[in-house]
């Protein structure tokens, strides 16, 4: 782990200091961003942890914990919306027994992420389930996909 | 081959057409007339896969096509000339083009966006050479001004007086920035265009960094967008080898290079400020202007933030003249927009219309009316920032003035078709909630104001609205509009007021009767299943996540309320219309 962090302080460095950047570069190389790694950068570079989970708070692309196996990604755009996506996600995370807030089952089988668009709007409504799209769909067949995974 | 087409298998058709085209034994020489390429997204997405096939000047379309029907289509139609006539595109597909006026997207969906030769082919990059060998840098301003292009990335600026302004502010080192951080929910105008053609986005970069004289520009594109990403990064490379990007660009004494920003994922970075705050690497939290960009911007340098359909356009401007382009559109709104139709529409998909076109026109010629027979109920035009125009407004023209006086924005080019049953509080609510967690939380009439707004929204939805909810949003809004510190809280509020102003009706329904007419809010509505009609075949029982549906073979089934958790699976699955909202 440390190689990997040692080569991102030092593009770090390269690039002029830029927070994104680095948390990006993380984000790539863990999956997440771990707290080992905020407290490496923050030793090393002698900036306060705070800014950088304060930038990693702010943007929606940031994880602060590793993802589930499989990621199930609802999108709830306008035409999504509009089309029913709400009925579609709350089924979802029916099936996976999560609350509204949770995103990763216990057993780290699942992530569920809701996001605001991902532009396939004439195929509303959308879910990506591990990469693939499911589009002018309802909650059945997205169901049926996910327990075809739970089984697996 | 925009995201659509890919995600309805645009891949896998086009590998099955590489793979017919070289082993059906077909003669080196209809080999040699025979290219398949990808391009980007033709518009009509509803009906992806399209493939168009140009044999001498005809062109045949194809529509759903999929992987399997490949070889019937190379067999029967490359080899035996003969068209699979019952895949043809029907009368739809003309009828969706006939209305439109393609200029930024005029080469988006015809050339292979990953290769620099085809653009160059169409002319491109022409218009960047002549202006860099032979205009002063105020006659590309002038030109601008006169084509009266305004920003397309939704405030509408007109375009040359910002170049004006960063060309007269004062300073050696100065940035443009191609703002590519599209946001908005329901909108993918800026993605169709950067994966269609970037050329043309680096093009107009180009003429806008010479009359700015800014030898650095920014791309700043979200992450959540790859193929535009890498697209982008590809065009990038191919123009500096080509030396049309570096050094001494063009062989004129005039250097630029353009950096691609990955944005990480917040609305409020389309604000310009706070974008300037995200390329930096902070938080991307707007502060207040002035000073303004053009003056105080990226590292305190002037810099000039454009959109993406913008710069897009600056290359044809050129070529074909301000007069030309200025020809479309309303006195105030020239050129054409690029909107992306979706909702309850029957030909969704991505168009380009002059401005100015009227709202019955997008919806009826283009997108060919509502589908499955519904009523149109409104249009919601701006995303969180706009608003919803009513059913009986439809003959209002598109551009910036009009549909200023409705209460809505141009914006982006989000519009989204809502029908009879779409909920016009649950619509408001929807954009309340994306811009209440978009807030960045610096200012308070936008952090606490629309988080305010949204709990007297939930609540009115559950059925606890109280007699003067509607006066209350609208003072609020009215509030949070004057003192917020950027556009997103400035604008929060519009879809609520538009919604009131034009729905008022349904916003009584919910708060006096307690009913949604629309049949769309959960603490509004109860299920229950016809005796008469129910044939007990026990699929909502199966359905039903919360147990609340009894029932033996042969009895018609029953909900119990107390444990009815209204998620609706129950209407959803019954085949004969047996369970019952009201």
């Amino acid at each position: 782990m440390n190689d990997t962090l040692d080569k991102i302080v030092a593009d770090y460095r390269d690039n002029g200091g830029n927070v994104i950047s680095l948390l990006q570069e993380t984000q790539e190389a863990f999956g997440y961003i771990p707290r080992e790694a905020v407290d490496y950068f923050s030793a090393q570079l002698g900036i306060a942890p705070s800014r950088f989970y304060g930038v990693a708070t702010f943007y929606s692309q940031f994880r602060l914990n590793p993802t589930g196996k499989n990621k199930i990604i609802a999108c709830c755009g306008t035409a999504c919306h509009v089309r029913g996506a709400e009925r579609i996600l709350s089924g979802i995370k029916r099936e996976l027994s999560l609350a509204e807030e949770e995103e990763t089952t216990q057993d780290k089988e699942f992530t569920v992420e809701k996001v605001a668009c991902l532009g396939f709007c004439s195929f509303a409504p959308v879910v990506l389930i591990n990469g693939e799209v499911h589009g002018k769909t309802n909650a059945d067949p997205i169901l049926k996909e996910i327990r075809k995974l739970k089984n697996k | 081959m925009g995201p659509a087409g890919i995600a309805a298998g645009g891949k896998h058709v086009l590998e099955s057409f590489k793979e017919a085209l070289s082993g059906t034994g077909i003669t080196a020489s209809l080999k040699e007339n025979c290219s398949s390429h990808q391009v980007g997204c033709l518009g009509l997405c509803a009906r992806d896969v399209l493939v168009e096939i140009h044999q001498g000047g005809t062109k045949t379309v194809y529509q759903y096509v999929k992987a399997d029907m490949v070889r019937r289509i190379v067999d029967e139609h490359l080899v035996g000339g003969t068209p699979v006539k019952e895949w043809l595109v029907d009368g739809a597909y003309d009828a969706f083009y006939k209305k439109q006026v393609k200029v930024v997207l005029s080469d988006v969906g015809r050339i292979d966006p990953e290769e620099i030769s085809a653009y160059e082919a169409v002319g491109g990059y022409e218009a960047a050479k002549e202006v860099l060998h032979s205009w002063y840098p105020e006659e590309v301003i002038e030109e601008i001004k006169m084509s009266g292009i305004r920003g397309r990335g939704g405030a509408g600026f007109p375009t040359g007086l910002k170049w004006e302004l960063g060309r007269k502010a004062p300073g050696e080192t100065k940035y443009i920035v191609c703002n590519a951080d599209e946001g908005d929910p329901g909108a993918f105008m800026d993605r169709a265009v950067i994966e269609g053609n970037a050329h043309a986005v680096i093009e107009g970069m180009i003429i806008g960094a010479y009359a700015l004289c800014a030898h650095h520009g920014y791309v700043y594109i979200r992450a959540e967008y790859p193929l535009a990403v890498e697209r982008l990064k590809r065009a990038i490379s191919q123009a500096t080898a080509k030396g049309y990007l570096g050094k001494k660009i063009f062989g004129c004494d005039f250097d630029l290079e353009i950096k691609i920003k990955l944005g990480a994922g917040a609305f409020v970075c389309g604000e310009e400020t706070a974008l300037i705050a995200s390329i930096e690497g902070q938080r991307g939290q707007p502060r207040a202007k002035p000073p303004f960009p053009v003056n105080k911007g990226l590292w305190q340098k002037p810099t000039v933030i454009n959109n993406v359909e913008t710069l897009a356009n600056i290359p044809y401007i050129i070529r074909r003249g301000c007069a030309w382009y200025a020809s479309y559109g309303t006195e105030k709104s020239r050129g054409t927009k690029v909107f992306a139709l979706t909702g309850k529409i029957k030909n969704p998909g991505l168009i380009e219309v002059p401005m100015g076109i009227t709202l019955r026109e997008i919806i009826e010629d283009i997108g060919g009316g509502i589908e499955n027979g519904k009523q149109l109920k409104a249009v919601q035009t701006g995303g969180p920032s706009g608003g919803c125009i009513p059913a009986n407004k439809l003959d209002l023209n598109v551009d910036y003035e009009s549909l200023a006086k409705a209460g809505s924005i141009v914006g982006s080019g989000g519009m989204i078709v809502l029908d009879e049953d779409d909920c016009m509080v649950n619509v408001a609510k929807y954009f309340v909630q994306f811009t209440q967690s978009e807030s960045c939380g610096k200012c308070v009439p936008c952090r606490v104001g629309t988080k305010r707004l949204l709990e007297t929204l939930e609540r009115i939805c559950k059925g606890h609205g109280r007699s003067n909810d509607i006066e209350r949003l609208e003072k609020l809004s009215a509030g949070i509009k004057a003192t917020s510190l950027c556009g997103l809280g400035q604008t929060a509020p519009n879809p609520i007021l538009s919604t009131i102003r034009y729905f008022r009706d349904e916003f009584e329904a919910h708060i006096r009767d307690k009913k949604c007419p629309a049949k769309v809010c959960k603490g509004l509505l109860t299920y229950s299943i016809s005796e008469k009609k129910c044939k007990a075949c026990g699929a909502c029982l199966r359905a039903c996540p919360s147990g609340a549906i009894t029932g033996e073979k042969k009895t018609p089934h029953k909900i119990d309320q107390a444990k009815c958790i209204k998620c609706g699976s129950c209407f959803e699955v019954c085949k004969f219309g047996s369970v019952e909202r009201n």
